[in-house]
């Protein structure tokens, strides 16, 4: 084991796939030169060189669509958006182009590509840069959506997506790329796609979390168990496809569900694991599935309307009792 | 001038071949829309008919082995002309298992892996950064390949068409743009839609030379498509043709083309139809008669018939196919 | 063999046409592309060409012809070299569209109406039994009968702890009641009836979902005593008795009028202000209690108020009450004096906000004028609910409510 900051899980992660296949290339706006916008991308130039890692115009419409055809060709293009909120201008390529296109071609046109970059909530950047992509991707067949939150998912899940034939949209978080986990060594760490991890476990009730939000569900699962409720977490790590029965025997066990996530509600991804476990666990129900998201507001600027806005510890605390009647 | 020098060096062989390749699309094309109204085939369905010296003259002008193509949703010619099977994609429009997507793309979607067609795209002027992705893909591999990626007028006036031009001349990519002005983007004509119809300047600010060339002529198509594609091989990076030309047809098959007069689609069929003109052109200098051509037409209508003979004989795609191909399962 | 010419589909939604013009007659010559017709669609005007080369046969469908069915045949074609006597036997191939292949027919989607459910009968939700889905299957599991079990959750939600301890056939299983045991304390469980059970419920749900909170006064009853004295013996002809209880609720009835913020109830999204006094007066009988109303006490003097209060309670005695006579008052009053009660706290009768505990007029102390004396008293508690009433307009209520108890001649000049 060592301990890095997902930052450098994540930096690794590329680097041992850039090694391994030459087809691996990065591109973005300010991946090589400036090392990163943050620094993510750090030291893969000095590496690699410019015909692989690669700064490209600001104009990711243009760099996505571009990607989508080399990947088209069997090349396995690393995008980098400097934010996700800058993919909406490119949404078009990642689901019209890249998602559909194997469908579309009865199986012959796969998309072997990654677009990765941070996702939600920065830290007072308003309501433009700050926003949670989740359930926008995962609504759509042919994408796979990876929402990570340890630095040993960061690193073991991006080099499943980079060797993954399919087109992986890969959210990170900006406010933990610093925070620090231990790492297993060596350049064989893979996580598999599509398996959530239950991360505490718990008897009373089921909090289901993905990226920062897990951070959140963990220091909440403290808080109650000081009163005496035994939270069981469980880290989604991929959104799709969504390891439903690991939810589903964990509100077995429990009979309560608190889902959260940093977006919005409605339509959300807890709004979607809601359904789900009422579809596949109506019987084992004590209580009303519970949502813990974002308020139905843009993000605002101002710190304390911030932090509002955003679910917190205390949410997620609150919603826990509530479905416990207590 | 000679024969020799007007045809551009090509031998009898090979200008048949054109020939026959501009009418295969022609009469491909009419039997299409005479299969869509008798409800075999469905949804949107644009035609060529009237633009196939277009395609047909680029193609000769690449490398079937290493260059690649793209194109948006008006895409049969461009798959007649790449050597993609008439029954396949006739199979595909009619939604049969033996189509090119299986049934699951219909006539704006069908690709060949093994023909080098990468489809087929709904979205306008979405496969233009595409187009400029598999140029990328060949410069990366420096495989010596080109991509040619086609888009109409109406797709010139994109945002991401220019996103794309910038970074293939920045970075030297070997791909062909091909404008198929057809002088109207659905029902807007192109002094409606642009507020310059000089689409081969198109490329200019981003240092694209561009040339515009006469669409209804296949000679004036593939003396422009050599010199482009000497150009981009010899990695001077994109170049840019606007071929002017005409559609004889609606925007798709629903269109009543109120937009234009009835006179205007005459002339350009009695005195500017590519297929005619090349025929009156072979037939005026001493090399061909009558009989090559008339061995040709029967070849063709055998070749459109076998092809709605297999789509017809093809069965709707199994109910378990609905399921697959949304991902390719990882080993 | 002559080839047909069809209507075609010039639309994705055309069924049918108008067939407007023919631009070809019978006998001439035509090649691919050429205009042949001109159809009317749903949408507009189309032309139709020629797809095949050859010569018109035979017009099949006049011009001006109306609804002409998609893939009818309207004209007959005569290939290179055919004989017009080839028209001699046609007969049409019908107008049908052809499908793919009749193996491959596509599954019908089944229609809604097929497969809808039976239409949900809207169920009044004061006589529906909540429980969670976990807390029905664990009853189904153990064959509890979920009727004979109290909710502790939400609104009396059954919850997996309710059921939890439980085994078939418990008659009145709430889980904290043990079963006897040979070493256990003998008692006796005494099976729920229906009054018991929602008098449980409703009051559980009270105290768990209102927030509660009591202001209480003392009221000087002496006045009111002279005058009831007076006024008694002014009816003792009429067989007529005012009691104290009757002052009570005259009184309230001016107090919510002169305090109209008391007078409201919580709707879940608004406050429900109610325009007249309905005042509940509980009512003990066998085995609890029920509340029949003074409607509109307001504006009724005080010897109708106490004519009404003595019908209902008996008929409450004898179980009579009409629905109407016990359900919907907007102010409750519970009185213990009778029992010797000098204080307490009532729990609010959902869904009004307030119920008035009154206790036992007694003779007390009171200090008047520096002076130690002795004074009819009685103590009053009024139990609010915080999302409705606060301090402020509870106290309101309850010094317009003194006020009235201590000078009864305004109760008496109104109504």
């Amino acid at each position: 084991m060592t301990t890095l900051t997902i930052r450098e899980a994540l930096r690794d992660a590329m680097a041992e796939e850039m090694r391994r296949d030459e087809k691996v290339f990065v591109m973005g706006e300010e991946v090589a030169e400036y090392q990163g916008a943050y620094k993510v991308t750090q030291g893969l130039l000095q590496e690699f060189g410019a015909k692989r890692v690669i700064d490209t115009p600001i104009t990711e419409h243009g760099f996505a669509g571009l990607a989508v055809g080399a990947a088209f060709r069997g090349l396995r293009p690393v995008v980098e958006f400097m934010t996700f909120n800058f993919a909406m201008q490119a949404i078009d390529h990642i689901i019209n182009s890249a998602a559909k296109t194997l469908y579309m071609s009865g199986g012959q046109m796969g998309c072997p590509i990654v677009f990765r970059g941070p996702n939600g909530a920065a830290s007072r950047v308003g309501a433009q840069h700050s926003q949670c992509y989740a359930s926008w991707y995962s609504h759509c067949p042919g994408l796979k959506v990876i929402a990570p939150y340890s630095a040993a998912d960061a690193k073991g899940l991006l080099k499943a997506a980079i060797r993954d034939p399919n087109p992986v949209v890969f959210l990170e978080n900006e406010l933990i790329y610093g925070t620090s986990f231990d790492v297993p060594d060596g350049d064989d760490h893979i996580i598999p796609i599509g398996k959530a991890a239950v991360v505490r476990k718990g008897k009373d009730v089921t909090i289901t979390a993905y990226s920062i939000m897990v951070g959140k569900a963990l220091k909440a699962a403290e808080v109650l168990a000081e009163e005496g409720i035994d939270a069981e977490v469980i880290d989604l790590r991929t959104i799709r496809p969504m390891d439903t029965e690991t939810i589903i025997d964990s509100v077995k066990k429990t009979n309560r569900l608190v889902a959260t996530e940093e977006g919005w509600g409605q339509s959300g991804v807890a709004a979607e694991i809601s359904t789900v476990v009422q579809e596949q666990a109506f019987d084992y129900l004590d209580a009303p599935v519970a949502r813990v998201s974002a308020k139905d507001v843009p993000l605002p600027y101002a710190a304390n309307l911030e932090k509002l806005a955003l679910p917190q510890v205390e949410d997620i605390v609150k919603a826990v009792k509530g479905v416990c009647y207590k | 001038m000679t024969a020799q020098d007007k045809f551009l060096g090509q031998n009898k062989e090979q200008l048949l071949k054109l020939y026959e390749q501009m009418l295969l699309i022609r009469r491909f094309e009419e039997k299409s829309g005479q299969l869509y109204g008798m409800g075999k085939i469905a949804g949107f369905c644009h035609l060529y008919i009237g633009q196939e010296a277009v395609v047909v003259g680029v193609q000769s002008q690449l490398n079937q082995d290493k260059d690649t193509v793209i194109t948006a949703y008006r895409d049969h010619g461009h798959m007649l002309a790449c050597g993609m099977d008439p029954g396949g994609v006739l199979a595909e429009l009619m939604g049969r298992e033996g189509g090119f997507s299986k049934g699951k793309g219909g006539s704006m979607h069908m690709f060949s892996v093994e023909k080098r067609f990468y489809g087929g795209h709904g979205i306008v002027g979405a496969q233009v950064p595409i187009g400029t992705g598999l140029a990328f893909a060949h410069k990366y591999e420096e495989d010596g390949g080109l991509a040619a990626a086609y888009m109409g007028d109406g797709a010139a006036n994109q945002g991401q068409v220019y996103e794309a031009f910038n970074m293939a001349s920045l970075w030297k990519l070997p791909v062909l743009y091909i404008i198929e002005n057809n002088q109207y983007a659905m029902g807007t004509s192109t002094e409606r839609h642009s507020s310059s119809e000089k689409f081969y300047l198109r490329g200019e600010p981003f240092g694209i030379k561009g040339e515009a060339v006469d669409g209804m002529n296949i000679l004036e198509v593939q003396k422009a498509a050599a010199r482009a594609t000497k150009h981009i091989r010899e990695g001077k990076g994109p170049y840019l043709l606007e071929i002017e030309t005409y559609r004889y047809k609606g925007h798709s098959m629903s269109d009543p083309a109120k937009y234009r007069d009835k006179e205007e689609v005459d002339a350009y069929r009695k005195d500017n139809d590519p297929i005619i003109n090349f025929k009156k052109d072979l037939l005026n200098s001493d090399l061909f008669n009558d009989e090559d051509f008339k061995s040709i037409e029967d070849r063709i209508k055998e070749e459109v018939k076998k092809a709605v003979e297999f789509s017809e004989a093809s069965p709707e795609p199994d109910a378990s196919e609905l399921y697959t191909d949304i991902l390719v399962e990882s080993k | 063999m002559p080839i047909e010419i069809l209507m075609p589909a010039l639309s994705p939604t055309m069924t049918e046409g108008n067939l407007v013009k023919w631009h070809v007659a019978e006998g001439d010559k035509v090649e691919a592309g050429d205009l042949l017709a001109e159809i009317e669609t749903d949408k507009a005007t189309m032309e139709v060409e020629a797809v095949d080369e050859g010569t018109i046969g035979k017009i099949l469908i006049a011009e001006g012809t109306q609804d002409v069915k998609v893939n009818a045949a309207i004209a007959l074609l005569l290939e290179e070299g055919e004989a017009a006597t080839a028209l001699d036997g046609y007969t049409s191939k019908g107008d049908a569209p052809q499908s793919a292949p009749a193996e491959k027919e596509p599954d019908q989607p089944q229609t809604v109406q097929e497969s809808a459910p039976a239409p949900v009968v809207p169920t009044n939700s004061q006589d529906r039994l909540f429980a969670s889905p976990l807390a029905k299957r664990i009853a189904l599991d153990k064959g509890v009968d979920l009727n004979s079990v109290n909710g502790s959750g939400p609104h009396g939600r059954i919850v997996k702890r309710d059921v939890e301890g439980l085994s078939g056939g418990q008659a009145a299983p709430a889980p904290s009641i043990q079963q006897p045991t040979s070493t256990g304390p003998e008692f006796e469980d005494v099976p729920l009836s229906g009054m018991r059970k929602i008098i449980a419920k409703r009051l559980l749900e009270s105290k768990q979902t209102i927030p509660h909170f009591y202001l209480t006064v003392d009221c000087q009853l002496d006045d009111l005593m002279a005058t009831r004295k007076q006024l008694n013996e002014g009816l003792a002809d009429q067989g007529k008795k005012i009691t104290v209880n009757d002052f009570v609720i005259k009184a309230v009835a001016m107090a919510l009028r002169d305090t109209p913020d008391a007078n409201a109830s919580w709707v879940g999204n608004a406050i429900r202000r109610y325009k007249h006094s309905d005042v509940s007066v509980a009512v003990a009988i066998d085995d609890g209690l029920v509340t029949p109303i003074i409607k509109k006490a307001e504006l009724k003097s005080i010897v109708t108020v106490s004519d009404e209060m003595k019908v209902l309670a008996k008929k409450a005695k004898d179980g009579k009450l009409k629905p109407e006579e016990f359900q919907g008052g907007s102010f409750s009053i519970s009185n213990l004096g009778m029992f010797g009660i000098k204080q307490f706290n009532a729990i609010i009768n959902p869904p009004q906000a307030c119920i008035m505990a009154v206790g036992a007029g007694e003779k007390r102390p009171v200090i008047v004028d520096g002076q130690v004396t002795s004074r009819t008293v009685v103590t009053i508690t009024l139990s609010s609910d915080h999302r409705v009433v606060d301090g402020k307009v509870g106290a309101d209520f309850l010094t317009a409510f003194k006020k009235y108890m201590e000078n009864p001649v305004l109760l008496l000049a109104q109504g």
